[in-house]
């Protein structure tokens, strides 16, 4: 139906024009799918990464613990990081801006579609590669940090840490071309009317990222392949011995590393920044400012790097400067949080599950937010440096923050991925004893870091004083699991039970939901004409004349979505294609000719050319055919 | 061509909210991205300018008329580039087709002198394995050639669309992509002869 009137020609190119089965996944350009994929993935990543950190709790539960020896222990401390932080979050936030931002500005796909299912690709091999590590003789175990020159081949001989710089690398240009991707989707394809300051907070906080990322990932690339050349080719950049800085590693490293903080937290930011307007019945309380603290972070989160380092001996003044710029992120951080309070004040409150999940988030995130001020002070930072204090802290804002931001987004926007609800109660459920469970593991190790307990021991004698936070931490380890599974259970019943959603069902302010629930491949019939920030209220409600927001009845402009979706006539949607996924799969190859046998070199890079010269070459549409 | 106009954003010219083409903000983005990259490996760079680890300084190393000449003709493949954007633009095929191809070849002639260069110091003893600063010249500079490689295969593309008709003038603006990228990268080097080779001969009389 959708394109009748050309001449069907010979086709050139290998074309899958199917919209359903397995092979309509690998091909598809759909942001809504690659979505999906993004997000599935990305959750089996978190179950692996999961019961790695179930392994650490069980091992450290009692004294002298020999569930694991030391060397697993340290591989598994070290995937759980790489898998949590470029595994999980990461791409969980990517899934959800995939799905949402095109949405959110009334678009019909992100720019580049194409480009779009090649990150996709290149993440799920990333990830695979790095985990096939475990088959191929040891993965990293340097820590996700992988601190060069401990992290060379003189002290961690073997496999593990090249998969670590090579599988990184992949990652992050999966992450790269991402950026590329959204930061021109939401400059340039917004819909009429959608000026910046009208873009819901989810879209804003997702362009700050992808500038984060865009200027992260090449710095932490220079460092990956620093280590590389090193390990594989005998080069000097850490070799100390032949003059090789120590401090080079970290310099880079951190420069990647804390803009990468802000990458993992600005986008769950931005979903609790539109979820609790939503269910407290308001405009979110003081738009620019929280805006602006978002882009503010964006640029001061390049300023505070070195405060990873201050027991690296970098002397008063560069210490001194790095508080300084530290305490100061805080300040728009704080204006956030005081903005979401302002924003509940005086509203009408629901306490639905998104909304108990982003009111979890605001606490927890200003507990790891203050212990995060802690740090900024060197006296006390040199206290608390390498100890779990600091697993404390960045579990709060990783674990607190990140994934309960993002667990709001997803029962939030479940509604619309699959057009139906999650179910309440058990979604209730999920959220206290998740809860519960990550207090019970990760406050008490506040008190046991500043006892002086050290991260990364994979044992530790009983008569420290430890025992019992230890114990308590473990079993909120499995509290946690447990959570998890009450979600699962949560997905699998309520795909079964539950009914289909409304169009509207949380009575949202964003334009998201004026589509139909999945949307069509297509998103919007007609591109919406945008008046107001919060369009879709505005659609929904107006004024009476002493100035109480009303329902409009059965009116206004409201169509789209009151409208059953019909046949999309004269949109053309970019067709499936087979180049993102063939070119993303020379990477592996390459990197694995790298770590075994060079000739996988040539082939690797043959693919990836062969991928992006059919990638150019081939038209867009089936139907233009050249 | 066929007449009807597909609304697919990529290729074609579509409205678009600031009224640029998604493939230039894209490129210079990209570009953007590159910066950091360089910058990151020029930093390198100059942190280790001398460590020399026993081995050859850099002012021992580099020989700078030879360089001299290989950057000036990278430097005028920038030119030839332009001056082929321009001549696409105007609808000149002709032209257009000759100054990529002098672009393309005077890249290969750069590439070939930093083969020539690498080889000849393999040879003295200068390898990757010699130095920190062995290390990040040729790593630094190495990534610059592959740089430059990548650009002569997307300036062979072109030539190859051109030759089989799938360049029209209209569709200069995929061009000038290319060639935007070209330039930034001779920029670069531009900064690598700087840094790499003239700041630290400079004293050498």
């Amino acid at each position: 139906m959708v394109s009748t009137t050309l001449p069907v020609r010979k086709p050139r190119y290998l074309r899958r024009t199917a919209k359903t089965g397995l092979w309509s996944w690998v091909v598809t350009v759909d942001h809504k799918r690659i979505g999906m994929l993004y997000g599935a993935t990305a959750f089996l990543f978190f179950l692996v990464g999961g019961i790695e950190a179930e392994l650490i709790r069980l091992q450290l539960a009692r004294p002298n613990g020999h569930v694991v020896s030391a060397d697993a222990y340290n591989t598994l401390f070290t995937m759980h990081g790489l898998t949590m932080i470029f595994l999980v979050v990461m791409p969980m936030g990517v899934a959800l801006m995939n799905y949402i931002v095109p949405l959110q500005i009334g678009a019909r796909d992100v720019a580049f579609p194409r480009l779009n299912a090649f990150s996709y690709w290149v993440f799920l091999f990333g990830g695979l590669f790095l985990y096939s590590s475990f088959l191929l003789g040891g993965a990293p175990n340097g820590g996700w940090f992988g601190y060069a020159p401990l992290s060379t081949g003189d002290f961690l001989p073997g496999d593990g840490m090249t998969f670590y710089s090579l599988g990184l690398q992949m990652l992050g240009i999966a992450s790269l071309a991402g950026a590329v991707n959204f930061i021109v989707t939401i400059i340039n394809m917004r819909a009429p009317g959608m000026t910046f300051m009208r873009m819901p907070l989810f879209t804003w906080m997702s362009l700050v990222t992808s500038f984060l990322l865009l200027f992260a990932m090449p710095v932490i690339a220079v460092a990956l392949f620093e280590m590389m050349f090193d390990r594989v080719f005998g080069a000097d950049f850490f070799n100390v011995a032949a003059g090789g800085d120590p401090l080079l590693w970290q310099h880079l490293f951190w420069l990647f590393g804390h803009p990468e903080v802000y990458i993992m937290i600005l986008p769950a930011m931005g979903i609790v920044s539109d979820v609790i307007p939503t269910f407290s019945g308001k405009p979110l309380f003081g738009y620019p400012a929280i805006v602006f603290a978002g882009i503010a972070i964006g640029f001061m989160g390049w300023g505070v790097w070195a405060h990873h380092m201050f027991a690296a001996g970098l002397g008063p003044v560069a210490n001194s400067a790095f508080t300084l710029s530290t305490m100061m992120i805080a300040v728009p951080t704080g204006v956030k949080i005081f903005n979401w309070l302002g924003t509940m004040w005086g509203g009408s409150l629901r306490f639905k599950t998104p909304m108990l999940f982003a009111i979890g988030f605001v606490m927890m995130f200003v507990v790891g937010g203050l212990s995060g001020v802690t740090h900024a002070v060197v006296p006390s930072d040199y206290e608390q440096t390498d100890t779990y204090y600091v697993v404390a802290h960045f579990h709060y804002v990783l674990f607190g923050g990140s994934i309960f931001g993002l667990f709001a987004g997803l029962y939030y926007w479940w509604p619309k991925f699959f057009g139906h609800m999650l179910n309440e109660t058990i979604g209730k459920l999920h959220f206290w004893v998740m809860l519960i469970g990550f207090n019970l593991t990760f406050a008490p190790m506040h008190i046991l870091g500043l006892q002086g307990m050290p991260r990364r021991i994979y044992t530790y004698p009983g008569n420290m004083g430890w025992n019992i936070p230890n114990f308590v931490e473990t079993i909120g380890a499995l509290i946690i699991a447990a959570s998890i599974l009450v979600f699962i259970a949560n997905v699998v019943l309520s795909r079964r039970r539950e009914a289909r959603a409304e169009l509207d069902p949380w009575d949202a302010r964003t334009l998201e939901w004026l589509t139909p629930n999945p949307p069509p491949e297509h998103n919007f019939d007609e591109i919406p004409l945008v008046r107001h920030r919060d369009e879709l209220w505005h659609r929904k409600y107006a004024p009476t004349p002493e100035g109480v927001p009303t329902r409009i009845i059965a009116g206004g402009e409201r169509t789209a979505a009151d409208a059953p979706a019909h046949e999309a006539h004269g949109i053309h949607l970019p067709s499936g294609s087979y180049m993102p996924v063939m070119a993303a799969i020379g990477l592996p190859v390459t990197a694995y000719g790298l770590l075994f046998f060079p000739p996988l070199i040539g082939l690797g890079l043959l693919i990836i050319l062969t991928g992006f010269f059919g990638w150019v070459l081939e038209p867009q549409t089936v139907e233009e055919g050249y | 061509m066929s007449a009807h106009v597909p609304a697919v954003p990529e290729a074609h010219e579509h409205h678009t909210s600031t009224g640029l083409s998604n493939n230039k903000i894209a490129i210079w983005a990209f570009l953007g991205s590159e910066c950091l990259f360089f910058g990151s490996l020029i930093s390198t760079y100059i942190l280790y300018h001398n460590q020399t680890n026993g081995g050859p300084t850099a002012a021992e190393t580099y020989n700078i008329p030879f360089t001299a000449i290989v950057s000036f003709v990278l430097v005028l493949s920038s030119m030839t580039a332009a001056l082929g954007l321009l001549a696409l633009q105007k609808g000149d095929h002709k032209a257009f087709r000759a100054w990529i191809a002098a672009t393309a070849l005077l890249g290969m002639i750069f590439i070939g002198g930093q083969a020539f260069e690498f080889t000849h110091l393999y040879e003295e003893g200068f390898t990757i394995q010699t130095s920190p600063l062995a290390s990040s010249f040729f790593v630094l500079t190495g990534f610059h050639g592959g740089h430059v490689t990548v650009g002569i295969l997307m300036l062979l593309g072109l030539l190859a669309m051109s030759l089989l008709g799938r360049l029209p003038q209209e569709d200069a603006h995929r061009a000038e992509l290319v060639i935007l990228y070209w330039g930034f990268v001779d920029i670069v080097w531009v900064i690598i002869f700087t840094v790499v080779y003239l700041i630290p001969t400079l004293g050498r009389g």
